[in-house]
């Protein structure tokens, strides 16, 4: 099962992400522990400044803006 | 090109006469609509392609270290050619903060990014033409510029959340960027879909205002209702604008109208700069960094730069 985390201090971009990878894990019936991350700290800590962000399984794939289907069905 | 599109549509299929009001405002809508989306997606593109060199992580890694000058006039130009979210104002504050770049080149950065986008710049360039485009991008520049001089003097760090100080930023690996031409076009298609998907309609709107103006405005309203020499015109058109929030694109339609009503340009200018660069929501985000008396002094620096360079173009011009 994959980890994905969306990095995003609860702005609507970072809702839409959530939302957006919610509803492509569920079409594909693929298996997900979606969580959401809104402490800045934490969010730094992955190294990245623009948000929102998406780490998988500990490594960060993503940065700034939502995330297109091609690129979020591909992580899938 | 334009033209000929909007003569053979409007006059030569449509059937009306270039001398009527409608025939008039429907050739000009025509003309600008399709100008400037041409126009709109040519510049995206490149826009687009250039930014796969560019994220705000980058930025920072070129700014960090460097002069202060250098350091602000680098801020400068990377904010008005970096687009964020101003929901990333934060990580991007902490960010800067983390890497050792001093406040006054953040505020910048941070002045310039809202004030000026290729957007925009694209529908000023349509509208009111590249004079005005100009001195637009020039005012923005030199507000930044000079905003953020200014409150480096007031030593803004001790109003810096005590928390961000404290923020170590990890080294993770970034997300590996498609370098390769093909990614790279891939990544402005992308852009050009995505930002022309989200304002088409404002530029329509936009661009109806203009149309409209053209061919109903009466030539005798044009007298100056606010003219050059109304000395207050500037302050209270920003701070008119403090309150109002909308991004820089939105602002145009209101621009124009208000040059059409016969308002100085510096005064026109004034308002634009204060309603992009000056917003609640923004100020909001920001609180979570800086405390208040950080942010009075980040808002009243903005309001008299912003006045200053709105009166120096009414002088000017």
């Amino acid at each position: 099962m994959k980890d994905i985390k969306v990095l995003g201090s609860g702005c609507a971009n970072c809702k839409t992400t959530f939302a957006r990878i919610e509803k492509a894990a569920q079409e594909k019936g693929v298996e997900i522990s979606l969580e959401k991350v809104e402490d800045m700290a934490q969010i730094m800590s992955y190294g990245i400044m623009s948000t929102p962000g998406v780490v998988i399984d500990g490594k960060v794939v993503h940065a700034g803006g939502i995330p297109d289907r091609k690129k979020i069905e591909l992580w899938l | 090109m334009f033209e000929q599109l909007a003569n053979l549509l409007i006059y030569q299929l449509g059937g009306l006469s270039s001398n009527s009001h409608l025939g008039a405002a429907l050739h000009f809508f025509v003309m600008d609509t399709a100008k400037i989306f041409v126009m709109l997606v040519i510049i995206i593109y490149i826009m687009g392609l250039f930014r796969t060199l560019l994220s705000p992580e980058k930025v920072r890694e070129y700014i960090r270290g460097r002069s202060k000058a250098l350091a602000r006039i680098l801020a400068i130009i990377l904010g008005a050619v970096t687009p964020f979210c101003s929901c990333s104002s934060v990580p991007l504050f902490i960010g800067f903060v983390e890497a050792g770049i001093p406040l006054g080149v953040t505020f910048s950065f941070l002045i310039a990014s809202p004030m000026i986008n290729e957007v925009a710049v694209v529908l000023l360039m349509g509208i009111m033409g590249w004079k005005l485009t100009l001195l637009y991008v020039m005012a923005g520049l030199t507000v930044a510029y000079i905003g953020g001089v200014i409150i480096e003097r007031f030593h803004p760090e001790r109003w810096v959340e005590d928390y961000v100080w404290k923020i170590q930023m990890g080294e993770m690996a970034q997300p590996a960027v498609d370098t390769s031409l093909r990614g790279r076009h891939e990544f402005a298609k992308a852009e050009v879909q995505e930002i022309v998907g989200r304002i088409w309609l404002w530029v329509l709107i936009g661009v109806g205002a203009g149309a409209m103006f053209h061919g109903y405005f009466p030539e005798s309203w044009a007298e100056s209702l606010t003219g050059k020499d109304n000395f207050l015109a500037v302050p209270m058109a920003v701070i008119l604008g403090i309150p109002l929030y909308s991004n820089a694109v939105g602002v145009i339609p209101l621009a124009e109208a208000m040059l059409m009503k016969g308002v100085a340009i510096g005064t026109t200018l004034a308002l634009m700069m204060s309603i992009a660069a000056i917003s609640l929501p923004e100020l909001l985000i920001l609180r979570k960094v800086i405390r208040l008396p950080g942010l009075l002094l980040f808002v009243s620096v903005l309001t008299i730069a912003i006045i200053l360079v709105g009166w120096l173009f009414n002088v000017l011009i």
